[in-house]
């Protein structure tokens, strides 16, 4: 089970809505080796998730180019496997359907599938679910769904959208400890989107902080906090001052934005 | 059952017996005229005589002689021709519905012609049907199914449109291609909408038996009822007529059931 390597080169992304053309990324070069928890951090409307999305390779970046191992990224694949903040389960596939889904369309033998699923629901406590429907399960539940759904597809990357954005704190911070683990175990390449300084603090190896409309990169911030971390730590909160009047800079022009346009409507 | 259940269907009661009570008092006080207005009482007598048979026991086959009354016989021919022309008229409106509904370029063609006809009530097509299938079950059945057709079509087509586009993305993620995106996601994403438009369609399947069966052929409970007005038979027509509501009644019971079975990883459908 490797490890990618992600090469992200001068990628731009412009969305064009009538005679208005929106630059959502900029000329964004990040070189991203394999392993690496990486976690793009910044305000609503800064690109992160845009640039997670031409990673996955849902929509592709107007200029520049992607690549993951060398191999330019052209669509969708499960080799990068990605996790949405909206769970995006099949409610009409029960738990262990949702997770044996992507091996099916793999081709793999049955017994195998039934063998890895087994082993996937025990690694994130549904054993227990494996008949419900996604609407019997809690927002965590659903997520350690679609979080085992995807290691299902072995795929050396994961991409994850906000994924614990809607979950409640206690739910959250529980979740998060469980993808280190598991991150720490299969050792996977994941590229994390978070508004969140402190869960982006929690988790990286490296924090990524864009700036708002076009997104760039504003800061690229590696994270030499001692794992477990102990978000009490005097070095942690340093660091949460720093990110935090960062990312307060681009939410003000957020602010700002949206008064202006507010004012031309 | 608990005492809350027996107390709703107790409530529920109420009004009906009311009606009953009412209706019986005004027909016994001879206020009308019984082959205007029959007594409740007449009617059910009516209807028990309508459903047993008409010979008493002779020989041969203890229950096709159980099942030879009129009613029962009619309600066989009815629903034959529910089923017949629902079953061809769904079968030919879901395949076209799932294609419609997921290429742009088979829509552009066929939707035309499909939003030019939708509006044509089945009965419209009572002359040309006759002028067709002559009389007998084939008319009856190619109304039923037309009837059918639109119901069922229209909802296919919704459905396959409206399937939430987060499901697309992640089958695509996991790598599903274009036969499994369709077979088990879209398709399942779609069926409470073509599940609504089987339930419309049946219910037009039922309207329609009851007036093609005015016309074209002698047997069935559309038959029945406007062989008894020929005689004035006033009792016998509401015995037909409950008939034809106790058989809705089951189907759409029935229907209820497949729903919640087929339908019971949906949110929201907890009955």
């Amino acid at each position: 089970m490797g490890c990618s390597h992600i090469e992200i080169s001068g990628v731009g992304k412009v969305f064009k809505a009538g005679q208005r053309e929106l630059v959502a990324l900029k000329d964004i070069t990040l070189s991203i080796p394999s392993g690496q928890f990486t976690c793009l951090l910044g305000p609503s409307g800064c690109g992160k998730s845009t640039l997670l999305n031409a990673i996955a390779g849902f929509a592709l970046p107007t200029s520049g180019a992607i690549t993951v191992d060398g191999r330019a990224v052209t669509g969708p694949g499960p080799e990068r496997g990605m996790v949405f903040q909206e769970y995006a389960l099949f409610p009409w596939m029960t738990v262990e359907q949702n997770v044996a889904f992507g091996m099916e369309i793999k081709g793999m033998a049955r017994r195998d599938i039934g063998q890895r699923v087994d082993q996937l629901l025990a690694m994130l406590s549904l054993s227990d679910f494996r008949q419900r429907f996604p609407k019997d399960l809690s927002g965590g539940m659903r997520q350690r769904v679609a979080i085992a759904r995807v290691l299902a597809l072995d795929s050396p990357i994961m991409l994850m959208d906000e994924p614990f954005g809607a979950l409640d704190a206690l739910t959250r911070h529980n979740l998060q400890d469980e993808l280190l683990r598991i991150w720490a175990e299969l050792g996977k390449t994941i590229i994390f989107v978070t508004h969140s300084i402190e869960e982006a603090l929690y988790l990286a190896d490296r924090i990524v902080v864009m700036t708002y409309r076009p997104g760039t990169v504003k800061r690229d911030l590696l994270v030499d906090l001692e794992r477990a971390r102990d978000a009490a730590a005097p070095e942690f909160n340093a660091l949460k001052r720093e990110l935090g009047a960062l990312v307060m800079e681009e939410q003000q022009r957020h602010h700002t934005d949206e008064l202006r346009m507010a004012a031309l409507d | 059952m608990n005492h809350a259940k027996w107390r709703q269907i107790a409530v529920g009661m109420v009004v009906p017996a009311t009606v009953i009570a009412l209706w019986q008092a005004v027909a016994q006080l001879g206020w009308v005229n019984p082959q205007v207005l029959p007594a409740p009482l007449a009617v059910v007598e009516k209807w028990v005589a309508y459903l047993l048979p008409l010979a008493p026991y002779s020989e041969g086959s203890w229950l096709a002689w159980a099942v030879s009354g009129e009613l029962i016989v009619d309600s066989i021919g009815s629903m034959y021709r529910v089923a017949a022309g629902f079953l061809i008229g769904a079968a030919l409106a879901l395949p076209l519905g799932l294609a419609m509904g997921a290429s742009e370029g088979v829509y552009a063609w066929f939707n035309p012609l499909v939003q030019l006809l939708r509006p044509i009530p089945p009965i419209a097509y009572i002359p040309l049907a006759i002028l067709w299938f002559g009389l007998g079950n084939p008319p009856a059945v190619f109304l039923i199914a037309l009837g059918a057709f639109f119901p069922v079509l229209m909802n296919t087509i919704a459905g396959v449109r409206h399937v939430d586009g987060i499901y697309l993305r992640a089958a695509r993620n996991l790598g599903a291609g274009r036969r499994t995106m369709f077979l088990r996601v879209i398709l399942p994403a779609a069926v409470p909408y073509i599940l609504s438009g089987v339930r419309i369609g049946i219910g037009t399947a039922f309207i329609v038996v009851i007036v093609s069966e005015m016309i074209a052929v002698n047997n069935g409970l559309g038959f029945r009822i406007l062989e008894a007005r020929e005689y004035f038979w006033s009792d016998k027509i509401m015995a037909g007529m409950i008939t034809i509501g106790m058989l809705g009644l089951a189907i759409d019971i029935g229907m209820n059931r497949l729903n919640n079975y087929l339908l019971r990883w949906h949110r929201g459908l907890e009955n």
